[in-house]
């Protein structure tokens, strides 16, 4: 499942080619692996008026052994080497004539950004604005960083993180995040973070070491690939899927020392086979990872129920009831849990063909705001994420025009791999992640569906 | 027959839990599969269900009926291709049909006497890749075309070669010292005991039907894990009905009181099992559920050649001696596993217990044993309906009534009894 294209378009000879024809250059994205420092190079880090994160985030990096430069000027002064990261604490807007301060800083700090960086622009929600022209101002950092995503080349992504009054102990994490090689495939977005009570910072190679990971559909595809990088964040991971799936889901165990449990999750006893096997086996569960998922694609005139029926119980239902389950349940789910429902682009989006799926894949959007504050309440959180384009078993059976042009689709010019949306997951279910609450998170390489 | 009332043991084995791959009838799903191959996805499977990936067990003990050559380190070989710590040590045993059964009873007593704390007890078997021989004339003219030093002498063995040595000796599922298949053998006891076909036929349904019912309400769901495609038994019919089974023709047997028919006796069957057990310490310092005790277990063998007993009657032997060391009869039973190598092997069981004079003269006791409660017998279908791999016939109902104990609550008693070649058998006692 090797990207062909992308290899060719880095490789001498291929480089020329699509040059000259004009043709897309997908990047080798970033990736974390462990051990790896946050950034490859410095971090520039700037504000628009007079921002209140300026100085936590400079203090985050420089703790992080980033060096940190001054701002790269207009004319052109610059400061040693190239930066690996571009940071605007745009928490200082009032109107949009601070905007400009903006684009000064961030004009010739992204000219000088090196291939794979990261630009990162913290700002407070335009909805708490005290007035219209500071609302439009904070919504304008919308557009910027959209089109800063669209512009940037070389595996290079821009996100941004609204960080409302009171909320700044929860930056960390996300900062974290969007700068590290986790966050490879996420480019273009915006999310909030609130504010929580954030445990003292955990061993940064291991963060989940000591929790139990549930991980649902963890017998191939993006559920393995979450089951294996949860293991290598220190969890130990119970890999659950159907029972006919038995065989590969013990092999996913095996390679990572998990457990495997065979279980239909639709099943209308198996939210408590769930629990009573947590309680029996593991005394609880810290982070449940709701990924089973399966595709039944009509067009909606031609979808019998069987089709429909199906994927609502398992994509939508199942989530629903074993989360409820799990929240009942006395002592089950850990205080400080963490839920990640699967999405996906098609539930943001549409696509033709999958009215059941992408219904489904909407209702968990819905589900997982609509239960933030509950979780907020035990000091747990409830988040979504949605993939866009990721290259597994099910899109290399694709034809290859359909799978080209899916995959190049978005800023990044590529496929997401499973990895991508696994480290996404496993990044939500930190406890240094607390803040992060009722988000759905796009894993899509800024997708042009659904944006 | 006066047994000796029995020691209280320091401490009892634990049944943690199990794991079998589907059975599959010979020559189909599996057809391709060694033995090594089905025991060792077998221990990997219960290695995956308990998390027991580089942990060092005390013993795993397993065995085959059929063996290869190269199988002579069987269950060690299999270890060392699992994830197991390659320092868990291993050690083989066969029994015929009781193989499974018996090495659950020696890794159980191991671990009551506190020699070990934890091991794995197994059993496979294939029918399919099952070793083929030459004839001794052709094997002794091959050994010495090895010891050969010249090619004159190489030519000379090659020459003696005849036509006639070259057909393979195919191993026979037949008696060495009667010649009859296990089947005839089965057909003389069902006779003798007037075993009718209905009967046989009805115990058969029953079992298809149990098992297929357990499957659909998730109860394999942690005791199989699939294998080469298959996630149920193959033999499995769930469809399966008296009228239909009435229609077959009998394989075993002749004549008018013939009953055997393949679908009431088991068909060859490749598979494997096997079994978590552990000490109580053990399993709670491993955060693993405990679903039962092995109480105790007792083996028996007849003289099926000349003493005029039935080959497959040795459990009927060993039961009155394992209830009379423990103070129990045979009703104080909330499950009752009795292996179906046939149906009419089951049927003629019962019927000896509930004999006077059969009690009397041959097991030495005051009075019959007595009936059992038929709806607890086999409650989530045998042999019958999974077929039998002979060695993993054991380890699929120590675990299945391990579970169905467990389900059941604590201080629920289940019997086991399974008939074997050779005129043996082998019967235990598992409580919750």
């Amino acid at each position: 499942m090797s990207d062909w294209y992308r290899d060719f378009a880095n490789s001498g000879f291929g480089t020329t080619i699509t040059r000259n024809l004009g043709l897309p250059r997908p990047a080798v994205l970033r990736r974390y692996e462990p051990g790896q420092p946050l950034l490859p190079g410095p971090a520039v880090v700037g504000s628009a008026g007079e921002g209140r994160l300026r100085d936590a985030v400079t203090e985050l990096l420089r703790a992080e052994g980033v060096h940190v430069q001054s701002p790269v000027t207009a004319d052109g002064a610059t400061d040693g080497e190239k930066p690996a990261a571009v940071i605007l604490d745009a928490t200082g807007l009032r109107t949009p004539a601070d905007l400009a301060s903006a684009h000064d800083f961030l004009s010739p700090a992204v000219k000088r950004l090196r291939a794979t960086g990261r630009v990162l622009i913290l700002a407070d929600p335009p909805s708490d604005a005290a007035s219209p022209a500071q609302a439009a101002a904070r919504q304008a950092l919308d557009g910027l960083v959209r089109s800063i995503a669209k512009e940037l080349r070389n595996g290079s992504t821009a996100n941004l993180v609204h960080v409302p009054e009171g909320a700044e102990g929860s930056i960390a994490s996300p900062v974290r995040f969007f700068l590290s090689g986790r966050s490879a495939y996420v480019d273009g977005q915006v999310m909030s973070v609130a504010a929580a009570d954030i445990p003292a910072a955990a061993d940064d190679e291991r963060p989940l070491a000591g929790k139990v990971a549930v991980v649902t559909g963890a017998a191939r595809g993006i559920g393995a690939a979450i089951a294996k990088v949860m293991a290598r964040d220190g969890a130990h991971v119970v890999a659950v899927d159907i029972p006919a799936a038995g065989d590969t889901l013990a092999e996913v165990a095996n390679e990572i020392g998990g457990t495997a449990l065979q279980l239909d999750i639709t099943a209308d006893d198996a939210p408590q086979r769930l629990i009573e096997h947590l309680r029996e086996r593991h005394g609880g569960a810290d982070v449940v990872v709701h990924n089973a998922g399966i595709t039944r694609d009509k067009l909606l005139v031609n979808m019998d129920a069987a089709r429909w029926n199906s994927v609502m119980a398992v994509n939508l239902q199942a989530q629903l009831d074993i989360t409820q389950a799990l929240l009942d349940a006395e002592g089950v789910l850990k205080p400080d849990a963490r839920v990640v429902c699967v999405s996906s682009q098609s539930g943001i989006a549409g696509n033709r063909g999958q009215t059941n799926y992408a219904a489904s894949k909407a209702g968990v959007i819905g589900m997982v705001r609509a239960w933030a504050p509950t979780f907020a309440e035990r000091g747990a959180t409830i988040n979504a994420v949605a993939p866009g384009f990721i290259v597994t078993e099910m899109t290399a059976k694709m034809p290859f025009g359909t799978r080209e042009v899916g995959s190049r689709i978005n800023s990044l010019q590529q496929g997401g791999l499973p990895v991508d949306v696994a480290e996404t997951i496993a990044w939500l279910s930190q406890p240094g992640s607390a803040g992060v609450n009722g988000q759905t998170v796009r894993v899509c390489g800024q997708s042009m569906l659904g944006a | 027959m006066a047994a000796p009332t029995r020691p209280t043991p320091a401490r009892r084995a634990a049944i943690v839990g199990g794991n079998r791959i589907p059975f599959a009838r010979s020559n189909s799903a599996y057809a391709q599969a060694s033995n090594q191959d089905m025991l060792t996805a077998t221990i990997d499977g219960l290695v995956a269900r308990f998390g027991l990936q580089g942990k060092q067990l005390g013993e795993v003990v397993a065995g085959a009926v059929l063996k290869h050559a190269r199988d002579f380190n069987l269950t060690r070989e299999s270890v060392l291709g699992s994830r197991l710590s390659a320092t868990t040590p291993a050690y083989d045993v066969q029994q015929a049909c009781g193989t499974g059964l018996e090495a659950a009873i020696l890794v159980a007593n191991k671990i009551a006497l506190g020699q070990i704390e934890s091991g794995i007890a197994g059993g496979v078997d294939t029918t399919s890749d099952a070793p083929l021989a030459v004839s001794d004339d052709l094997r002794r003219v091959l050994i010495g075309l090895n010891n050969a030093k010249t090619v004159q002498d190489r030519l000379k063995a090659l020459g003696r070669i005849r036509p006639g040595m070259i057909a393979p000796e195919i191993p026979r599922n037949a008696e060495p010292r009667t010649g009859l298949a296990m089947g005839e053998h089965a057909a003389i006891t069902a006779k003798e005991w007037q075993i009718g076909r209905e009967e046989q036929d009805e115990l058969a349904v029953a079992s298809h039907r149990n098992m297929a019912a357990a499957y659909d309400r998730g109860f394999f769901d942690d005791l199989v894990t699939p294998f080469l495609g298959l996630s149920r038994d193959n033999n499995l019919r769930p469809e399966s009905s008296v009228e239909k089974l009435a229609t077959l023709k009998p394989v075993f047997g002749r004549g008018e009181g013939a009953t055997m028919t393949a679908g009431n006796s088991t068909p060859l069957t490749d598979g494997a099992s096997t079994v978590l057990l552990g000490s109580d310490e053990w399993a709670a310092e491993n955060g693993l559920p405990v679903l039962a005790h092995l109480v105790d277990a007792q083996t028996a063998a007849v003289d099926y050649v000349h003493g005029g007993e039935g080959l497959l009657m040795a459990p009927v032997y060993a039961m009155p001696v394992m209830l009379a060391r423990n103070g129990l009869s045979l009703q104080d039973f909330d499950f009752y596993e009795i292996h179906e190598a046939f149906a009419s092997t089951v049927l003629s069981s019962l019927k000896a217990w509930e004999d006077e004079d059969f009690c009397k003269t041959r097991l030495g006791l005051d009075r019959p044993l007595g009936s059992i409660d038929r709806s607890k017998l086999n409650v989530n279908g045998s042999s019958l309906a999974a077929g039998h791999p002979f060695a993993a016939t054991g380890g699929r109902i120590v675990a299945q009534l391990a579970k169905q104990l467990h389900e059941a609550g604590p201080g629920k008693r289940g019997l086991i009894s399974v008939c074997a070649a050779g005129g043996q058998g082998v019967v235990a006692i598992l409580e919750s």
